[in-house]
């Protein structure tokens, strides 16, 4: 195993191709340039900071320390689900929920895929769980994003609808199927797209950064494989439990809808 | 018999009234002052202080759903969740529904055109045909002939005298006047909200 280091300058010259980005948002008038450097300063520092926070914890390789860097990185993918909101629900409950939905998920389906099927030792090893939690948490992060995203507006356009069933008698559940209904499939939707794609269009990260780092393919594709299946197992749960709670959080316990509960659109 | 007692919903002062089995009481007020939000929270729809009474038993005391299949809303802007009306009367007997229809001027065939091509009037008469489907003795009305012509209004019209014949209670928000005299047997004058804090009482 080896890969080839790269210099700082290396990464300035990859760095100059956002002029390409800047060219285009100068030349149509985008106003992106601000939002462009500070997403690209924001990637730059994030990740130096976390490749001397993972550095620290591999030589560690206590669960005290994996658990807590899990507890963060799910902790921050809850806050981004509900700020990420075109209409986002008010209150800590959101944020609870969110957080919690997916620290649940998190955990769950990474200590499945590392402790049960891969097995390291000691099975909690930091530099199994971390990544894996990272890109679970990242896809399940995005599903429940676009359930809550979907949720919310629907409810806000079919409000008369639903409320009319409300009047008829109908649960709240039962009021609320439909909308339900389409936000699970928009949710569960890119995951099957990206597994029925995968290998044709694009070659996966982890795949390629293990192949890069000169691991024989075919063992990557095998992991790929193992994660993609993680992937979309924490996709489904986040999509239901985000799309159950949201359904909660917009009614009450007298089936009412309580669309104040929501923000104004950004 | 529909009781309310010191009901108070969003910018409405607290109302104190009743309705009594067979009667109309026709909710009178301009734009704005808050009609359909005393409908709403009559139906535990919006939350609201005070208590609602229906035959002695607060709305609290049954879960709302128990509540809203007998103290029934029906708004002014009808909205239709399925594909074509017949897929949301899946729970309805055909005889009272073709009755129902036919009282509206509707023809059952109606019930299978996609619910988008329906027109205003349509869809507000085969609300109303939803909301009394089956039979709830309150009946909170939001202006149920807005938007039908003269014909199909005094079908409904009809249909409203005939159910508190039956015994049914009505509550009926219209800003027609006449419909008021020929149906109302007492009315609710609700003013714009100046301030909190006066009690409204309805006289019959």
């Amino acid at each position: 195993m080896s890969s080839i280091a790269l210099s700082p300058l290396d990464l300035t010259l990859a760095a100059s191709l956002l002029i390409v980005n800047a060219a285009i948002s100068w030349a149509f008038g985008l106003r992106l340039e601000r939002s462009i450097a500070v997403a690209a300063v924001r990637m730059v520092v994030q990740l130096a900071l976390i490749g001397l926070v993972l550095k620290f914890i591999f030589a560690q390789t206590s669960p005290a320390w994996t658990l807590a860097l899990m507890l963060v990185m799910a902790g921050a993918a809850g806050v981004e689900v509900v700020t990420r909101q075109h209409r986002r629900l008010k209150g800590w409950r959101a944020f609870a929920l969110s957080s919690a939905t997916l620290l649940f998920i998190g955990v769950a389906i990474t200590s499945l895929g590392v402790g049960v099927i891969i097995g390291p030792e000691p099975w909690y090893a930091p530099r199994y769980m971390l990544p894996i939690l990272g890109m679970v948490l990242g896809n399940a992060m995005t599903a429940m994003s676009l359930v809550l995203d979907t949720l919310c507006q629907t409810v806000t356009r079919e409000r008369a609808a639903i409320e009319a069933r409300l009047a008829l008698g109908a649960p709240r559940r039962e009021a609320m199927s439909g909308a339900l209904r389409t936000s699970l499939r928009t949710g569960m939707t890119p995951i099957l797209n990206s597994m029925a794609t995968t290998g044709i269009v694009a070659l996966p990260g982890m795949m390629t950064g293990q192949i890069l780092a000169g691991a024989d393919p075919v063992e990557a594709v095998k992991y790929q494989v193992l994660i993609m299946f993680l992937i979309a197992a924490a996709t489904a749960l986040a999509a239901f439990f985000g799309g159950l709670g949201a359904v909660l959080l917009l009614t009450d316990t007298r089936h009412r809808l309580r669309l104040e509960r929501l923000a104004s659109p950004k | 018999m529909l009781r309310v007692e010191h009901l108070q919903a969003g910018t409405l002062p607290p109302l104190t009234f009743e309705v009594t089995a067979g009667e109309c009481l026709a909710v009178e007020g301009p734009s704005g002052a808050g009609k359909t939000l005393l409908l709403r929270a009559i139906a535990d729809l919006d939350p609201a202080t005070g208590q609602v009474f229906l035959d002695g038993a607060e709305r609290h005391e049954m879960p709302a759903p128990r509540w809203r299949r007998y103290v029934r809303y029906c708004a002014a802007e009808p909205a239709w969740w399925t594909d074509t009306p017949r897929e949301a009367f899946v729970d309805a007997t055909g005889d009272r529904l073709g009755r129902l229809l036919h009282s509206l001027g509707l023809d059952a065939a109606v019930l299978d055109r996609a619910t988008a091509t329906l027109s205003t009037g349509e869809r507000q008469r085969l609300a109303l045909a939803r909301a009394l489907m089956d039979e709830p003795p309150i009946l909170l009305l939001d202006e149920p002939t807005a938007a039908l012509d003269a014909q199909a209004a005094a079908l409904v019209e009809e249909l409203i005298k005939y159910q508190t014949l039956s015994g049914r209670s009505v509550l009926l928000v219209s800003h027609d006047r006449g419909q008021i005299e020929r149906l109302a047997h007492a009315r609710l004058l609700l003013s714009k909200p100046v301030a909190a804090g006066n009690e409204v009482v309805a006289t019959p």
